[in-house]
């Protein structure tokens, strides 16, 4: 067995493989990717759709794997089986107690179907290993043009519906009696969900992508919930993290997911530590005097009705 | 329009307006099942209406109907004058459990802003006269200290105040406020209490509260919406507030007590209807 020492190696050429054509691309998809996902952060954690992002990502794996039986490209699998398994979860779960048991039975069925796909297409394990971990640096010139027309059109499409996305968000019951088309915004953004993961499986892996999608949108909103500074905020880790993943990993010859995952979790913990405690911005509890639950009894005068 | 024949009208209310909800002969039904019929009553604008009775009565419901999430199976609603339909920016609602729900990804600020410009698609930016209304609201409730804060972070009596902000921001006529004094202790009952009566006053609203326990409400509420055996009824207050109609409507015995200081009061005295 070869000692880790001798694995883990400095490269002293890493500034020219930074230059070459395959580390450009992954600079470039992997920042299309970080701005995609950062923008749709704050409307995951808000309308807690965590858990459906990740299944998401696995409910992707059948895609990629039936793609490669097929000889079709992974992208165009991923991007079916994404956005079908979206809106089959938005169309079977409407309440988030449904939606969680709905998002587990798909994802159990898909990843079943994940595991038949790539049997049949006798996929070796590298490419499965790469559909389950990502593989930034296998980033095609075909897939930077769909990367940019994914995430142009996610921007787009946020522009146009992300305040009242927003307001159904976080306030649904008042939102629906306002008349915004509550249901109409869900299946919208499990759509850009989906195109953003299609995309995010390709840089970091479906066992990954929380790294991107939900950890610089969590940290975000420790420091601020102002939605557009979330989002401003989340884009801004999530390209750190690609960028300085791609710089470590060209340093070390190892795997980038590894790094990109590990600068968004490190910024993370870091937030986390730093907003902790009793000068924290986050969690700080109502004015002295204003609180409610448990102050007074309520049986002073009658029973209540 | 004006009520429908027959209809004895209160006098608490501006009758020069029309009423604020209408129903005739309404039967509303969920999930197969009649929740209430026979609803034919007349709430007058101006009014603030405590909507009682006991669990799975239908109080929410009939809010649905109102606000237009909910159609009709039978008869004939007016809201304000015109057939409910969602959206309707006249209408502030405050929802059951509502603060409960928000989390901690929102400013009081913005959730207020939301009531203004939350409908609307596109990126344009709030205006300095949305964001004076949103202060004027804050202000109105009380809340513009704490505006900038989490809704996560704040007391329950502070976030019900927020929610009443966002629901008046729009300048609405009509206010659903679903339990807005579930969970809040004696002092901040009274507040709220205290505050809806004042906006009462000050913007002619009619406001309509669902509510387990009248106590609170007593001195502000001049009529009720009660749900007695499936079917909606409407009086002033003083001629619900009688022992027999609540020891029937909760089914178990309740008195009517006047304090020496004239205020009213009712007890749960006993299981089982006399």
């Amino acid at each position: 067995m070869t000692p880790l020492a001798v694995t883990v190696q400095f490269q002293d050429d890493w500034w020219s493989v930074l230059q070459t054509d395959f580390m450009r691309n992954a600079l470039i998809g992997g920042s299309l990717v970080a701005v995609a996902a950062g923008l749709l952060g704050y409307f995951v954690i808000t309308r807690s759709n965590a858990f459906a992002a990740h299944a998401l990502a696995h409910i992707g794996f059948p895609g990629a794997t039936g793609a490669i039986l097929v000889g079709a490209p992974i992208t165009l699998g991923l991007a079916v089986f994404c956005v079908g398994g979206g809106l089959l979860i938005g169309l079977l779960g409407r309440r988030v107690a449904e939606r969680e048991i709905a998002t587990g039975t798909v994802l159990a069925f898909a990843t079943g179907l994940g595991v038949l796909f790539g049997s049949l297409a006798s996929a070796n394990a590298s490419t499965t290993t790469s559909v389950l971990f990502g593989n930034l640096l296998a980033v095609s010139d075909d897939e930077l043009v769909v990367f940019a027309l994914f995430t142009a059109g996610v921007a787009l499409a946020l522009a146009v519906i992300a305040r009242p996305l927003v307001f159904a968000s976080v306030d649904p019951a008042v939102a629906e009696a306002r008349g915004v088309p509550v249901r109409a915004l869900g299946v919208a953004f499990v759509v850009l969900l989906a195109l953003t993961i299609t995309m995010a499986v390709q840089v970091v892996g479906t066992l990954l992508l929380f790294g991107l999608v939900v950890t610089p949108a969590a940290t975000a909103l420790r420091l601020t919930a102002r939605p557009g500074r979330v989002a401003a905020i989340a884009v801004a880790i999530a390209l750190l993290s690609v960028w300085t993943g791609l710089v470590l990993a060209a340093m070390v010859d190892l795997p980038p997911s590894f790094f990109v995952v590990t600068v968004s979790v490190l910024v993370w913990a870091c937030v986390l530590v730093a907003t902790r405690g009793p000068g924290g911005v986050h969690r700080g509890h109502g004015h002295a005097g204003g609180h409610t639950h448990d102050a007074v009894p309520t049986t002073g005068s009658a029973t209540a009705l | 329009m004006s009520a429908p024949a027959g209809l004895a009208t209160p006098g608490t209310g501006d009758t020069a307006r029309p009423p604020a909800l209408v129903l005739d002969d309404v039967r509303v039904v969920r999930g197969g099942r009649t929740v209430w019929s026979q609803g034919t009553l007349a709430v007058p604008a101006g009014a603030i209406v405590g909507v009682i009775g006991p669990n799975g009565a239908g109080k929410t419901t009939l809010f649905q109907v109102a606000l237009g999430l909910l159609p009709i199976a039978a008869g004939r609603v007016e809201v304000l004058g015109a057939v409910p339909r969602r959206g309707d920016r006249r209408i502030g609602y405050v929802p059951q459990n509502y603060t409960a729900a928000l989390g901690d990804a929102i400013r009081c600020r913005d959730l207020v802003t939301l009531g203004v410009t939350g409908h609307r698609f596109g990126l344009r930016r709030t205006t300095a006269a949305e964001r004076a209304r949103v202060d004027e609201a804050l202000r109105r409730v009380g809340a513009l200290e704490y505006a900038d804060r989490r809704m996560s972070q704040l007391s329950g009596g502070q976030q019900q105040r927020v929610a009443i902000a966002q629901a008046i921001v729009d300048d609405a006529e009509l206010l659903l406020l679903d339990e807005p004094l579930a969970n809040l202790d004696l002092r901040n009952q009274q507040e709220i209490v205290t505050l809806l009566g004042e906006l009462r006053r000050e913007r002619a609203v009619t406001i309509m509260v669902v509510a387990h326990d009248l106590n609170p409400l007593l001195p502000v509420l001049t009529d009720a919406v009660y749900l007695l055996d499936g079917h909606p009824h409407h009086d002033p207050i003083g001629e619900v507030v009688q022992e027999d109609l609540l020891t029937h409507l909760y089914g178990t015995t309740v008195r009517v007590v006047r304090t020496a200081q004239g205020d009213l009061f009712t007890r749960a005295t006993g299981p089982d209807p006399a």
